[in-house]
């Protein structure tokens, strides 16, 4: 080989050594590869020595294992403890429980694996490394591209598949096919490069294993950047709608709303979306009651230049609006409460989103009524909704359908300060009671108001009217996202899988061919060289020299090698 | 009822039969090792060597290659049609499960091992069918029954429809895909720790030469088991990276987010790159061997993790266990 074939430290590759152990073909002696590694001796090398000893630590393949080691148990902990962006309301959870185990872990980022220090840490020094050990492989991979095959040996013992025999065809005709056979029928894609000498034939294959190799490899470095890109430009926003209303695409009409640095508000497309009406399925036979089957949103899509359009989303199939995506996240009820106070004026009136907590759609929400009359106390309504309500003979209501067959809303009812004039943002589903007067009946047991749709009942203690409207109508849960990196990342990913299935896959052979003329008798011999383990390398070989016209079987060994001729397949 | 009770049936019946062949070829494994153990006697009388030592170092020649005529071996015989037959009954449960739910049969815990098991004697039988790895059948059906009795046992749930976040091609693909890796790593994860045990004894390990570990010189050489586990590995690896990236696209169509440290995409995330790094061991000078050996040993124990703990254990997107 005349190019220098760039190796990172430490990596084994008989390939490669199998032909610096040749017996100089070719004169020239590679120059890759140093003997094995040997600690530095040099007592001090100085500041750029130093620097290029841990560039070349860093760039070889031990380091790059064990940064792969690092990488796989770093990653395991995200697994085991809460995560703030997966889960934030668990981590809160772990650390009221765990006060001091907690509060250390949250210090060293156990709680944000994936972006925290040390993790990024590992998989940058990785992708470092494999810059550092990628690059200079690219930049030698290119120059060996227009490499020609090593030239023929002159002694075959040496390698692990051969083939010999002998033939009536003059030894340039056993060449001239050998080297037919080798090329393949395709003259813009030969299996082999070939090269031909005087009674010889030298073939190499397999660039593509190391193109693919090197593919993966950048791909995945794209693909990390992708995803980075995407992570800086993305935007995602949560809105919940009830039928019939609807939400326009802006940042203030979502619930919550996060972005990326490079996020732009201008960005966002201003359509507007209604929900029309929403429906959903549940499986009735008894193996699977209640099991979701299911769930269709029917919405209207009004572009900026007001064409409307009839749209569905179901889970697994997104609506895609404007380049961005908009989820079925989840679903549930919105009973329609309409709260008169004491004097009578309307206190509340609204939908009030009831989130299901279990598979019969048993779903907790939360009213909060504002002090409209002047020296009325605030009142906060708790309650559950049953889509389908029975009640067992103890009085409690349970729901054992999701679908509304006949719904029924149990409240129980708090007064005193919400802290609604606080001005501070609460949790719309969330009732913080500890400062607040339960309802109680005679027995001291807490009030709990059943109300069926159309019902009007009286709040305990005086405190007003609440109804719940005729519909139940049905809300859902919408999540819009936009990430312009999404068809890189697919591209990089699919990059990937290409080169790695070529990498491992595709074979690097070389075999070469040698015919002389011994007492009227053409002898041939093939010997093949594998990259790593070949089964396919011995009948390369034997099929090399089945394409010699006119061979006659091998009678006796005429190698001149005392070597055996067949190595078994495997060792 | 009918289809799926059969098919339960069927499922035990597989894990029987499969029970019946891990025997025979445990049976096949020890008499071939009596076998050679005489060869080797008799070879020894004939050259005159007084050497004690037997088998410590072993220069075990190609196994599997029929050069001595070798008796016929019976056990192995019916060892290996049990495997068939068992392996064509699991077939059959599969299908009638698949029937019985209406969709691709492979959407819990359950019908997961099911399939996997299946996989994984299919390769089994299929590398049989272009050389002699009948060395492997003990462990390889040894394992498939317990899988399948576990299955049975712990992860069986009713064959029913699925809820709508896994309606979805990618259902058959994404899951299809990940349990053909699982049952390729499994036989090559038997392939490594062969190889392992049979280095360790090749190496004089004390407890690994006792007599009771004769038949490790009826596998292969550890050289031998390294590269057909590598093969595999390489196809497993290449099927768990299209796991991988389906899953993605799956997720980015259902979940709203194409990666989101979901404990299941951290722990099969941790088995890529264990799987990565043993590739990068195979070729590191030093780690080749029975260092990469370990990797796969690690890998493995990852992928079992990944489907048995983090299924039940932890709390993620991925609960399709099914069981509560």
């Amino acid at each position: 080989m005349s190019g220098r074939t760039y190796r990172p430290e430490g990596i084994a590759d008989e390939f490669t050594q199998g032909v610096r152990g040749g017996e100089n073909q070719d004169g020239t002696t590679p120059s890759s590869g140093t003997p094995a590694p040997t600690t530095p001796q040099v007592p001090w090398i100085g500041w750029r020595g130093m620097l290029r000893w841990t560039w070349r630590q860093l760039t070889s393949m031990r380091v790059a294992l064990m940064l792969l080691m690092l990488l796989a148990v770093a990653a395991v902990p995200g697994s085991i403890l809460p995560q703030r962006g997966q889960d934030p309301a668990a981590v809160v959870e772990y650390l009221g429980e765990h006060p001091t185990t907690g509060e250390w872990l949250d210090r060293f980022g156990f709680f944000e694996v994936y972006s925290s220090a040390w993790f990024s840490a590992i998989y940058l020094l990785l992708f470092v490394s494999l810059v550092g050990c990628i690059v200079p492989r690219t930049i030698a991979h290119a120059r060996a591209l227009r490499n020609r095959p090593p030239r023929t040996p002159v002694r075959f013992a040496r390698f692990p598949a051969r083939a010999s025999g002998t033939t009536s065809a003059t030894p340039q005709e056993v060449t001239a096919a050998a080297e037919a056979h080798l090329r393949g029928g395709r003259r813009w894609l030969p299996t082999f490069r070939v090269d031909t000498g005087d009674g010889t034939v030298a073939a190499e294959r397999g660039y593509l294993r190391e193109t693919g190799n090197l593919l993966f490899h950048l791909a995945l470095l794209g693909l990390v950047v992708a995803v980075g890109v995407g992570q800086l430009m993305h935007y995602r926003g949560q809105a919940i709608i009830t039928e019939g209303r609807g939400f326009a695409n802006a940042v203030v009409d979502y619930d919550t709303f996060e972005s990326g640095a490079w996020f732009q508000p201008e960005s966002l497309v201003p359509f507007s979306m209604t929900l029309d009406s929403f429906t959903s399925e549940f499986a009735t036979d008894a193996v699977a009651f209640a099991q979701s089957r299911d769930f269709t949103a029917s919405v209207t899509v009004t572009e900026p230049d007001g064409s409307a359009s009839a749209e569905t989303i179901k889970v697994n199939h997104p609506l895609v609006i404007d380049g961005s995506k908009v989820y079925l996240q989840g679903n549930g009820y919105a009973p329609d409460l309409l709260v008169h106070d004491a004097e009578g004026e309307v206190a509340f009136s609204g939908r009030v989103p009831f989130l299901p907590e279990d598979q019969v759609y048993t779903s907790r929400g939360v009213v909060k009524v504002p002090d409209v009359s002047a020296g009325l106390d605030q009142v906060g309504l708790i309650g559950y909704f049953l889509p389908t309500a029975v009640i067992d003979e103890d009085g409690s209501a349970r729901s054992v359908f999701p679908l509304p067959e006949s719904p029924l809303l149990v409240l129980e009812v708090y007064r005193g300060d919400l802290g609604l004039d606080d001005g501070v943002p609460q949790n719309v589903y969330r009732l913080d009671t500890a400062n607040l007067t339960p309802s109680l009946d005679a027995d001291g047991e807490r009030v709990k108001l059943l109300l069926e749709p159309g019902d009007t009942v009286d709040l305990p203690d005086g405190l007003g009217t609440v109804t719940l409207g005729e519909e139940v109508p049905r809300f859902v849960a919408l999540d819009l996202r936009h990430d312009p990196s999404l068809a890189w990342v697919l591209t990089f990913s699919l990059m990937a899988l290409v080169g790695l299935t070529g990498s491992l896959f595709l074979p690097r052979r070389r075999v070469w061919v040698r015919s002389w003329t011994h007492d009227g008798v053409t002898h041939v011999e093939v010997a093949g060289l594998a990259r790593g383990d070949d089964v396919g390398l011995q009948p390369e070989v034997d099929r090399t020299l089945a394409a010699v016209p006119g061979l006659s079987p091998d009678p006796a060994e005429p190698t001149p090698d005392p070597a055996p001729t067949h190595e078994t397949k495997e060792g | 009822m009918e289809i799926a009770e059969l098919s339960d049936l069927l499922v035990w019946a597989a894990a029987t039969a499969l029970a019946v062949a891990m025997i025979a070829f445990a049976v096949d494994l020890g008499r071939r090792t009596d076998e050679r153990v005489e060869v080797k006697a008799q070879e020894r009388v004939a050259a005159g060597s007084v050497t004690t030592t037997a088998g410590a170092d072993a220069p075990a020649p190609v196994a599997g290659t029929d050069g001595v005529a070798e008796p016929r071996r019976r056990a192995a015989g019916i060892a290996m049609s049990t495997t068939w037959l068992g392996t064509a009954m699991l077939l059959v449960a599969i299908v009638l499960r698949g029937l019985a739910a209406g969709r691709a049969p492979w959407a819990n815990m359950y019908e997961f091992t099911m399939v996997g098991s299946f996989i994984a004697l299919v390769v089994f039988l299929l590398l049989n069918l272009r050389r002699d790895v009948r060395f492997l059948g003990a462990f390889v059906t040894g394992l498939v029954t317990l899988f399948l009795v576990v299955g049975l046992n712990s992860f069986h749930v009713a064959a029913t429809g699925v809820q709508p976040a896994l309606q979805n091609y990618w259902l058959v693909l994404h899951v299809g895909v990940a349990i053909a890796a699982t049952g390729i790593f499994t036989v090559s994860f038997v392939m490594s720790a062969l190889q392992l045990l049979r280095d360790s004894r090749d190496a004089g390990s004390p407890f690994l030469t006792r007599p009771g570990f004769h038949w490790l010189d009826r596998t292969p050489a550890p050289a031998a088991l390294e590269s057909m586990s590598f093969r595999l590995n390489a196809v497993g690896f290449v099927l768990w990276t299209f796991t991988l990236i389906g899953g993605a696209i799956w997720a980015e169509d259902a979940w709203g987010r194409y990666w989101g440290w979901d404990p299941k995409e951290v722990w099969s995330f941790v088995i890529w790159v264990v799987y990565a790094a043993y590739l990068h061991a195979r070729t590191t000078r030093g780690w080749s061997g029975r260092r990469a050996a370990w990797f796969v040993v690690v890998g493995y124990a990852c992928v079992l993790f990944n489907f048995t703990g983090v299924n039940l254990i932890f709390n993620g997107k991925h609960s399709y266990s099914g069981l509560s």
